[in-house]
């Protein structure tokens, strides 16, 4: 029983252009891509390959026919943008209209959290330098998930599981555990409703966005479970549960437990540990009432007719994954530290969010915002729907250092965290160590000009000499790390030699 | 559930008890401290003033996305 799995997140920052509400974004975004990678020397851009893309693959066993997708599902036709590949093995692209970071794959939460921040360093400077280009009114850049006018955007976790574990299984054991994970990493919304039309706090950007239990879609009647099933990796060993629940952190912590608690739950459900009887009946419903109530109060009906509060459900998942740990399931644990760490964090936050949830106002996204908010309602004796309040919410996502408020709360000692600024600084250019990202990010790093394109699961490479294009498939998720390749990329000062040690010629 | 009754398991009885070291250590007098953390939070609140954007609802009303994932 270990944290440890290959896993990663993708955000989908909001973007708005200084100034002019209507300014298109998907050139916005195009903009922020663009000027990150021409001042980074990624100017040959490698593109992104799509060949091992399945968006329409569904867990559940069937193909969705394109007809009868709905175009927002379409996202393997590379629309002419922007989409670049990072030296740290990540993703920086655009995806419908917002900039997106897709964080190169990693073994455990912390490094999750460790190149999730470096992307937010990413799209910041991405932001900035499109800022400077001649008759830019300024881009601003948004790590939160809705605009309150009924538009939500993304921030999704990739966790690799086991193929062999039947899908119902994870349906049954892991929603309950996503309808009430969010009193730990909810990042904290002031408005309800998708459109914002009824006032008051909640404790997710996402819980009213979400819709239907399961299902395929992500971008209209968003599911608790969706089941996406492209594993970029050997699909008859692996699948890729994608989340699409968890909302944009930025506290370092929350991020941390979001990715690290996951992870533990989804090692009980491979394990066949988890016995249920926690099914709830209206899994939406209770979605959206857990989020409702910041009191925590709220208790959500079982299928069994019994009803809970979302604390005691997350009691029950760490009672289950503590005693599971203590059973030392599949032998030694690479990451034990931080495994204990998960779950000595895990519960001394619930046993304080039992107490007074105000106790984690430096430590989670909620807690903090809600706290913010509360002075400012105390002091101004402001209502839920004075707009100032709702700027405290935005401001707290804004990316600039100057501006942002979780940044200021950071700044000033009042949030606590888990990285330091020289270790996230070092991963927006170096990659991971222990997976296929290694070899993905020191191939741009080495030979930049000899990469013609990168996924997930291949790097594909443009050498002299040669009318084709060669590529180097990468479908194994912890091959390609330093301890493999490391010595290659010491030994070959070009891609061809690399390329011919790797494929024997 | 366990937590609120007598059987609680191993692990929350271990948090329980840690909480109750925590609160051993001495501590200031109770007025003053909440003078020192209502003056942080002017504090606080002060520097928040100064950053945050002019015209909140204009700002607020002309943050409008298109939808994603």
């Amino acid at each position: 029983m270990t944290v440890r799995r290959v896993m990663g997140s993708e955000v989908e920052y909001g973007i708005s252009v200084k100034g002019q509400p209507t300014a298109n974004q998907m050139v916005a975004s195009t903009q922020v891509v663009n000027a990150y990678a021409s001042a980074h020397g990624l100017t040959r851009r490698a593109r992104w390959d799509f060949e091992e893309e399945n968006p329409l693959r569904d867990a559940r066993g069937f193909d969705l026919s394109r007809d009868r997708a709905d175009p927002t599902q379409l996202t393997d036709e590379d629309l002419g943008l922007a989409n670049v590949i990072l030296t740290n093995g990540a993703r920086l692209y655009v995806d419908h209209a917002h900039p997106e970071y897709s964080s190169p794959e990693c073994t455990t939460p912390r490094d999750v959290v460790l190149w999730e921040k470096a992307g937010e360093l990413v799209m910041q400077r991405g932001a900035e330098l499109a800022s400077q280009l001649p008759g830019s009114p300024g881009l601003l850049v948004y790590k939160n998930n809705v605009d309150n006018k009924g538009a939500s955007y993304g921030a999704h976790e990739n966790y690799l599981m086991r193929r062999d574990v039947p899908f119902g299984a994870i349906v049954e054991h892991l929603t309950p555990f996503f309808v009430s994970r969010q009193v730990v990493c909810g990042a904290g919304r002031v408005g309800r409703q998708q459109d914002g039309s009824e006032s008051g706090f909640q404790i997710s950007q996402r819980a009213d966005y979400f819709e239907v239990g399961v299902g395929l879609e992500t971008t209209l009647k968003r599911p608790i479970i969706n089941t996406r099933d492209e594993p970029h990796a050997d699909p008859s060993k692996y699948r890729r549960l994608h989340v699409i629940i968890g909302d944009a952190n930025l506290s370092e912590i929350a991020a941390y437990l979001k990715m690290g608690t996951t992870s533990l739950v989804l090692a009980m459900i491979e394990a066949g540990f988890l016995t249920g009887g926690l099914e709830l009946a209206q899994p939406v419903k209770a979605l959206h009432a857990i989020s409702h109530d910041f009191t925590l109060q709220t208790a959500v009906e079982l299928d069994d007719g019994r009803t809970i509060t979302a604390l005691d459900l997350q009691w029950s998942y760490l009672e289950k994954a503590a005693a599971f740990v203590e059973q030392g399931h599949e032998g030694e644990d690479p990451a034990a530290g931080q495994t204990k760490d998960v779950l000595d964090r895990w519960e001394s936050v619930l046993t304080r969010l039992g107490e007074d949830p105000m106790q984690l106002r430096d430590e989670l996204d909620w807690v903090a915002k809600l706290s913010l908010l509360e002075s400012y309602r105390e002091r101004d004796g402001l209502d839920w729907d004075h707009a100032k309040l709702h700027l405290v919410d935005l401001q707290y996502a804004d990316m600039r250092p100057e501006k942002g408020l979780y940044q200021r709360l950071v700044r000033a000692g009042r949030m606590k965290r888990l990285l330091s600024d020289t270790e996230i600084e070092r991963a927006v250019t170096e990659p991971p160590e222990d997976t296929r990202a290694y070899f993905r990010g020191q191939c741009l790093t080495h030979y930049p000009e000899a990469v013609a394109a990168a996924s997930w699961d291949s790097v594909i490479f443009d050498l002299p000499g040669r009318d084709t294009l060669q590529r180097i498939p990468t479908m194994e998720p912890l091959r390609g790390t330093r301890e493999h390749v490391g010595a290659l990329f010491e030994a070959h000062d070009t891609a061809q030699g690399l390329f011919d040690a790797i494929t024997g010629r | 559930m366990a937590r609120d009754g007598g059987q609680q398991h191993k692990t929350t009885r271990k948090s329980t008890d840690e909480q109750d070291d925590v609160q051993v250590e001495p501590s200031e007098d109770v007025a003053e401290r909440k003078e020192k953390l209502d003056d942080d939070i002017d504090s606080i609140l002060d520097e928040i003033d100064d950053v945050l954007e002019e015209n909140a609802e204009e700002f607020v009303r002309s943050f409008v996305q298109k939808g994603g994932q």
